[in-house]
């Protein structure tokens, strides 16, 4: 507003962004729930709502980056986007624990009630897991050098070197995309279904959701990379950028995590299968 | 709390007129309250939000205690048939208990007590006292709001879906397995669920701000260790928030996949294990408690401070039991599963972790105490306010050490004794404090004068109606009436009319609340800058009331050498 500021914060103007997007958070929601319960018309809020929050995200995001241009983005408005991304890793790691607490409790106490259990882990039912040295490891492989070239990237962005940022972010995004993709080839020839029991549950929810992160850091990054080819990000500011590698080093070490613990000691003793 | 400001920084009272020609140019109706950047703007509609879900989870509460007021059952076919069910078929009437008393526990700490402290006085207050014009994302604010309201939307449609054996989600604010997964077949329990989920993102993001204006926003001079201690309590709920909400936030997903994709994790069929979500939900329930009660502490400790004119005592020793409430508050979850089968071993350690939570919680009850002492002491309304909530929520604070015995709560786990726990705890002690809190801040929010008389009328009204309404609570629990049901043996009749009558009690202080704020918005008498006088050191009493749209255009610089502790 039209005050004489004489600070370096941020102060917004209204805003219609905040409002649609939590109406289309909540038609999203909605619509899954109606869905879910075979009520056809779910389908089109969900996919009403999915469209509302993706076109909020874009529009807020845009005019982010616009003001980010107009010189808005202080040092003091940068620090509270550092801190604000932390947090919101910090955040998204309690989430994991979530669900690492539940695999962590079904492996430790493989439950002796359940007839497809029968006290074992993995589960009587589980006939073999998948083998962790084939495609689990070329994964944590790829994630491992995705987190290099996105290094490469950023060091090429700080010295300047234009085509070495965009030649890093490459890299970072065909690898990215090609974990996602083994990732879904794992799935559909897995030797065990999804959910049925614990093993089938606690392995899929939490690959899964760090799939989704996976993607949603490849979105990162691909935003990231038009932005570079429109010129966008100059050596000493390029908060956006940054934001998009620590989430993907995020990503990256939940996965070591689910690669050691769910891959590998997870798989316990039953015999290996090769996709 | 030491927050001096140096009089050439402050925008003089002189020229509070000057100010409004620019600092406060407001934005036209539609974009001030739907498209809102502003932190005192958007405090407000959680204010007055919070109130109306406050008065819907009261009203939901006032047919619990009238149904309760006898044995057998009165009213509830009636509002079965109300509710457009059927009132005649038993499954569904008793099915709409369930639904009322998880409705009334899910609106109560999430869309009453949660939004009024943290959305409102923590919007309201936290900025100001910190010397900072606004918070540190305010679009991230609107939208914390707006996913509250929405949430809000969602926990009200499942009222009105086929949830188990009638409409509404009969779960519990707990929202346990296997009632919330296989008995409850219907949609109603996902749009419970979805509405955890979107009030859990809201207060995520709002945590996030929180924590980032506190550490990046202050004024300079005011270091961690001069803020006031509303701003300290707020930060450490902020923490917990964080930490906290995202381990909800996988649970009830996996209520979400069991009940929908065929995932499991608490269906013992499959190996999975309903004690797994009571470890997951408390792991966040028991934070979650503290959240509420911490910007309580905060709002008692100015208003103590206020009304004794002197610093808080062992203000160091305020802010770091906070802290260690904070963290200790995070190893304690399974005293509320004592009777799922615990070995010895856990119980033992679960009781003594609970029991060292006492000594910072004392820490804070004796330094309001030691604030007093010696104080020149006025008796102000948000002072009565203030008391009460000390008395009330020691009440709380005690019968908590006793449910914390491992072996004691065998016997009381799930009895009406645990209710009288928490109800003195939160509607007597984070209630109280946002009483306090208001009628301390109300004339600065809205720049009228309270009537104190109704205030302290409404106190004593009040503090009569909520100790009949739940100390008979505590018999009841240790003569083993169950919590939970709307009948009961006629034996316990007596505490159980008590009960309500107590309610009726209350609710006529709710009456007087509303006289109060319709009269004073409308009659009030124009409020000062700083209405409560000498003992009133923080910022916002330097600021006209109610503040410019946009305070501290130009930062206060907080005076070292006036440091008052
Ligand atoms: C001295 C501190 C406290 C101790 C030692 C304590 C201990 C306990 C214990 C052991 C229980 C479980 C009883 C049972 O279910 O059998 C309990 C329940 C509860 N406490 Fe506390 N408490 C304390 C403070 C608080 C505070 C400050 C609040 C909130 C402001 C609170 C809110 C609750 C609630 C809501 C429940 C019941 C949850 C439910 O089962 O629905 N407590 N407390
Ligand atoms: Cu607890």
């Amino acid at each position: 507003m039209a005050g004489a500021k004489n600070h370096d914060y941020h102060i917004l103007p209204a805003d219609p962004w905040p409002l649609i997007t939590s109406v289309s958070a909540f038609v999203m929601t909605s619509g899954l729930a109606l869905f879910m319960h075979d009520y056809a018309f779910g389908t089109y809020l969900l996919i009403a709502g999915f469209l509302g929050v993706i076109i909020s995200m874009f529009s807020w995001f845009g005019n982010i980056i616009k003001e980010a241009h107009a010189g808005d983005h202080t040092p003091v408005v940068q620090l509270h986007q550092r801190y604000g991304m932390i947090l919101f890793i910090a955040s998204e790691v309690m989430f994991f624990v979530g669900w690492f607490w539940a695999f962590f409790d079904f492996s430790l106490f493989p439950s002796a009630l359940s007839e497809v259990v029968d006290g074992q882990w993995p589960p009587k039912a589980i006939e073999a897991v998948m083998n962790p040295w084939d495609l689990p490891l070329l994964n944590t492989m790829i994630l491992l050098c995705s987190g290099t070239t996105v290094t490469w990237a950023h060091h090429s962005l700080i010295h300047g070197d234009r085509d070495g940022l965009k030649k890093g972010l490459w890299a970072t995004v065909i690898l990215g995309v090609l974990f996602s993709a083994l990732q879904a080839f794992e799935y559909m020839h897995a030797p065990f279904p999804f959910g049925e029991n614990t093993y089938g549950s606690a392995f899929y929810m939490a690959t899964g959701f760090h799939g989704f992160h996976v993607i949603v850091g490849t979105i990162m990054l691909i935003v990231c990379l038009v932005r570079a080819y429109k010129g966008h990000f100059t050596p000493k500011q390029h908060f956006g950028f940054e934001a998009a590698a620590w989430y993907w080093h995020f990503v990256d070490v939940v996965w070591l995590f689910l690669f050691v613990a769910i891959y590998i000691w997870g798989g316990g003793d039953a015999p290996y299968h090769s996709a | 709390m030491a927050t001096t400001a140096t009089p050439e920084t402050l925008p003089a009272h002189e020229d509070a007129h000057d100010l409004h020609s620019h600092a406060d140019h407001k934005p036209p109706f539609f974009q001030r309250w739907f498209m809102s950047t502003n932190h005192k703007d958007i405090g407000t509609l959680y204010l007055i939000f919070a109130i109306f879900a406050g008065v819907i989870g009261g009203a939901i509460s006032g047919i619990m205690r009238a149904e309760l007021a006898a044995p057998g059952i009165q009213y509830l076919g009636w509002w079965t048939t109300f509710l457009g069910g059927d009132g005649a078929n038993f499954d569904e009437t008793l099915h709409l208990w369930n639904v009322l008393i998880s409705a009334h526990g899910l609106i109560m700490v999430f869309f009453m007590v949660m939004p009024a402290v943290i959305g409102g006085f923590g919007n309201w207050f936290v900025p100001i006292m910190i010397g900072a014009p606004d918070m540190a994302f305010p679009r991230m604010n609107n939208i914390s709001f707006w996913l509250t309201f929405v949430a809000f939307c969602s926990l009200m449609i499942s009222a009105f879906v086929p949830g188990g054996t009638g409409n509404g989600a009969g779960t519990g604010w707990t929202v346990y397995a296997p009632l919330s997964t296989s008995g409850s077949p219907g949609p109603s329990v996902d749009f419970a669920i979805f509405a955890l989920h979107l009030a859990g993102a809201s207060s995520i993001m709002g945590a996030i701000n929180f924590i980032t204006t506190i550490f990046n926003m202050r004024a300079p001079g005011m270091t961690l260790h001069k803020m006031p201690l509303f701003v300290w309590s707020v930060l450490v709920t902020a923490f917990l928030l964080l930490l906290a909400l995202p381990v909800l936030a996988a649970a009830i997903t996996m209520l979400l996949t069991d009940r929908n994709f065929g995932t499991t994790f608490f269906d013992p069929a499959g190996g999975g294990d309903p004690i797994l979500y009571q470890h997951l939900f408390w792991f966040f329930g028991h934070p979650e408690v503290y959240i509420m009660i911490l910007p309580g502490f905060g709002i008692i400790s100015q208003i103590i401070s206020t009304f004794s004119r002197k610093p808080v005592f062992g203000y160091l020793g305020m802010a770091y039991a906070m802290v260690a409430i904070g963290v200790v508050g995070f190893i304690v979850w399974a005293h509320h599963m004592y009777t799922v089968g615990l070995s010895v071993n856990e119980k033992m350690y679960f009781t003594a972790a609970t029991m060292v939570i006492a000594v910072p919680t004392g820490i804070k009850i004796f330094s309001w105490i030691a604030t007093m002492w010696g104080g020149s002491l006025e008796f102000k309304s948000p002072m009565w306010w203030a008391l009460g909530f000390i008395f009330l929520f020691t009440v709380g604070g005690v019968t908590g050490v006793v449910l914390a015995n491992g072996g004691i709560d065998d016997n009381l786990h799930d009895t009406y004794y645990v209710v009288a726990h928490f109800h003195y705890v939160l509607s007597l002690g984070a209630v109280t404090a946002l009483f306090a809190g208001w009628w301390y801040w109300f004339p600065k929010m809205f720049g009228k004068m309270h009537s104190e008389f109704l205030s302290k009328l409404q106190f004593i009204v009040f503090f009569v109606g909520v100790n009949t309404l739940f100390f008979p609570m505590h018999f009841l629990g240790m003569q083993g009436m169950p919590r939970r049901y709307p009948d009961y043996a006629t034996a316990y009749e007596l505490w159980n009319w008590v009960a309500t009558k107590g309610y009726e009690i209350m609710a006529v202080s709710i009456v007087i609340f509303f006289i109060n704020v319709f009269y004073s918005l409308i009659a009030g008498k124009k409020a000062a800058p700083n209405y409560w006088g000498e003992g009133a050191t923080t910022l916002e009493w330097t600021l006209s009331s109610p503040p410019p749209f946009h305070q501290f255009e130009t930062l206060p610089v907080i005076d070292d050498k006036a440091g008052a502790h």
